[in-house]
């Protein structure tokens, strides 16, 4: 893939972009040489030869995209097409807020500054495919909240892939500004509307200030042949909240790589996560919690189904500094195999290096209960219709913290789909 | 309406089950007694259609119908329940959604359309006031956190809803208190019509003042090995089983 074409001098991230392409050319592509992706591997996606950018703009409507929208609910959207923005199937605003564009911070002055303090400040910059992204990304979703706004409605972002291209790489940069006191909800999707191959790398960087509150959900429901990898790095200041739920049933290879960072006290994380596989599919959940300052809170909740002959991995890392005494640390990563040949690699990982704290992970890896699953269909439940209901309730305190009741009952519909089920009441 | 003849069963190579034979005719009451270990889950697991049992001899009929091949929820779609000795645990499935789960899947068997929501509402209302169970257990989790008693009468508030044509509660009563038993019981009575049967698995005679058995069986290492009326149970009760060892020695 030639990329060097598409640097652009006079930008002002210019000199950022520079560096990162120096980090991307030294390093390449993740090999399963690296800790870090020892199993997950890209090979297989890198023969293709994607295209980086559209040779021309697509349209479309908005009924035959509404299906991957949270469509009945109002909210904010900020759409791609093939990468590009389509500001006909979006809703932005730049009243006493930004929901806008990634390019426009990046060109307009009165953007200069906040591009300065927050662009590539927390994404990591000896991460090759972070650097990849922060060298040639374009676009993206910009969204600053400022001090004390508290978001009327959710904000959706959605990628939309055409197919045009007869297989097509996305690289997707967005930056979310949550100011004190300021509360937003985001949701998150990529769509391939064809069976076309598409690769997406994204990278996002949240940070959320004093008291800031965001909520990000990403739905992680495309298909087989489209593959991603989500780098999404949060930094967080004192009190604050932020919480990321992710939503992996479809596509065919998956990285979450999702990092916080503490910069001050009474913070509080959670990241959770459902994963549903079949056939070939591969979903892999990194995710690193580093405290690095006192009296913070992690809780991290994954749930995972794996049937056929999909995989999976959990790599939970939680640090904590010596200074982040009083941490409490939570980790649980519970999975079901459905069939013998699916897998799951699963690998806690605790560093501890303060002596007050309270840490815990726990990591299951079972099958489904088969007591359970003659006590229901002793009462009339069909296997396929019990073995689903066990799954749902394996995975659904996850939903618990979903705080937009539309949302939930689109996963829970989702998760029937997933299932292929029905089970006499909406899930 | 069943018809159990020469059963064998058994799990892991292990024969549980040495010829069972028992006929229930409907508006009868069946109790079947016998030591621990003497194979009465086993058989209503059997009956149930429980996989993990592998029935090696003898056939099971239910309503004039072979049903051996049959999987557990088409036994349950012709009419057969079974009350756990040990309700599972269910986390994350309230009693409602289950139970309208388990109605309209039988429904959808015969070819019903599901049942409206405000009919399974009243149904469920119904039958949980004729149970006396709280509303707010209908909204937790399935058997979770139960106590021993409360999982007991939940098993009989889903035979309430389900309206089996037979129903095998196997010791529902252990772990109910005093006035749970009567509930219970009397549940189980408002339910009875000459056209349903029940089998009650229990150890205690006490049931059986409540719920009175046409006939008392004895299940002794896999086999029925007395059969009776109810003045067997009072019998059991009071001298325990060694004497009907001893004449089966002789
Ligand atoms: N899944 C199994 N694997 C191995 N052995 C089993 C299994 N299920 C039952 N058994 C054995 O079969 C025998 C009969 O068990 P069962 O539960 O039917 O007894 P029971 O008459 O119901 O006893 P109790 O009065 O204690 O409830 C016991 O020895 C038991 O250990
Ligand atoms: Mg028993």
């Amino acid at each position: 893939m030639a990329f060097e074409n598409r640097v652009d001098v006079d930008h002002p991230v210019h000199d950022i972009r520079t560096e990162a392409i120096k980090v991307f050319e030294e390093k390449g592509f993740p090999t399963k040489k690296d800790e870090a992706w020892k199993y997950t591997s890209l090979n297989a996606l890198l023969k293709t030869d994607y295209s980086v950018f559209p040779k021309e703009e697509s349209a479309l409507e908005f009924k035959d995209v509404k299906k991957y929208f949270i469509h009945d609910i109002d909210s904010y959207k900020i759409v791609f097409i093939d990468g590009i923005y389509s500001s006909h199937l979006s809703q932005t605003s730049h009243e006493g807020l930004d929901v806008c564009l990634m390019s426009s911070a990046l060109t307009k002055p009165k953007y200069r500054l906040i591009i300065e303090n927050y662009f590539n400040k927390i994404a990591k910059k000896d991460d090759s495919l972070t650097s990849l992204n922060t060298a040639f990304s374009r676009e993206g979703a910009f969204i600053n909240i400022p001090k004390g706004k508290v978001v009327d409605k959710p904000i959706q972002i959605v990628h939309l892939a055409t197919g045009k291209e007869s297989s097509i790489m996305l690289q997707p940069r967005s930056l979310v500004v949550v100011g004190e006191n300021a509360h937003v909800q985001i949701i998150e999707r990529h769509q391939s509307l064809t069976e076309n191959p598409v690769l997406t790398n994204s990278v996002t960087e949240i940070f959320t200030h004093k008291r800031g509150i965001v909520d990000y959900y990403k739905i992680q429901n495309d298909n087989q042949q489209a593959s991603l990898i989500d780098n999404t790095y949060i930094s967080q200041q004192q009190n604050s909240l932020a919480s990321v739920h992710t939503f992996s049933f479809g596509g065919k290879l998956t990285r979450n790589n999702l990092q916080f960072i503490h910069k001050g006290e009474h913070i509080n994380s959670t990241l959770k996560g459902i994963t549903i596989t079949e056939d070939k599919q591969h979903v892999d959940h990194s995710t690193l919690v580093h405290h690095a300052t006192p009296n913070c809170e992690s809780h991290q909740d994954y749930k995972g189904i794996y049937a056929d002959r999909s995989t999976g991995v959990f790599n939970g890392r939680i640090i904590v500094e010596k200074e982040a005494q009083k941490t409490n640390g939570f980790q649980q990563n519970n999975n079901i195999l459905i069939d013998d040949k699916a897998t799951i690699n699963a690998k806690p990982q605790l560093e501890i290096f303060a002596d007050d704290v309270k840490c815990s992970h726990g990591c299951t890896i079972g099958q489904l209960d088969e007591e359970a699953l003659f006590y229901l269909q002793a009462r009339g439940i069909p296997k396929k219709e019990a073995r689903a209901l066990l799954m749902y309730a394996f995975a659904n305190n996850v939903l618990e913290s979903v705080k937009i009741p539309e949302l939930k009952t689109r996963i829970n519909k989702l998760i029937a789909m997933k299932l292929n089920v029905n089970i006499g009441f909406d899930l | 309406m069943l018809k159990i003849k020469n059963l064998h069963a058994s799990v892991e190579d292990k024969e549980i089950l040495k010829g069972i034979n028992l006929e229930v005719k409907p508006g009868e009451v069946h109790a079947i007694m016998g030591p621990n270990g003497s194979g009465k889950s086993t058989l209503s697991s059997v009956i149930a259609g429980n996989e993990d049992f592998e029935v090696t001899e003898g056939t099971i009929e239910f309503l004039g119908e072979n049903i051996d091949e049959l999987a557990p929820e088409e036994r349950a779609h012709k009419g057969i329940f079974l009350s756990f000795q040990y309700p599972v645990e269910i986390p994350g499935v309230t009693v409602t959604n289950f139970m309208k789960t388990a109605i309209n899947e039988t429904r959808r068997a015969q070819g019903l359309e599901d049942m409206p929501a405000n009919e399974m509402l009243k149904k469920i209302r119904e039958k949980s006031e004729l149970l006396e169970i709280d509303r707010k257990f209908l909204s937790r989790s399935l058997n979770q956190g139960f106590s021993g008693g409360e999982k007991k009468r939940n098993e009989i508030f889903q035979m309430a809803m389900l309206e089996p044509k037979l129903a095998i509660l196997d010791e529902t009563d252990s772990g109910l208190d005093i006035d749970a038993l009567k509930i219970v019981s009397d549940g189980v009575n408002r339910l009875k019509s000459k056209d349903n049967a029940v089998v009650v698995i229990t150890h205690y005679q006490r049931l059986l003042e409540y719920i009175v058995p046409d006939y008392v069986h004895v299940l002794l290492n896999g086999r029925i090995v007395k059969s009776g009326t109810k003045e067997l149970a009072l019998e059991l009760e009071e001298k325990g089983y060694d004497w009907i060892k001893q004449e089966l020695a002789v």
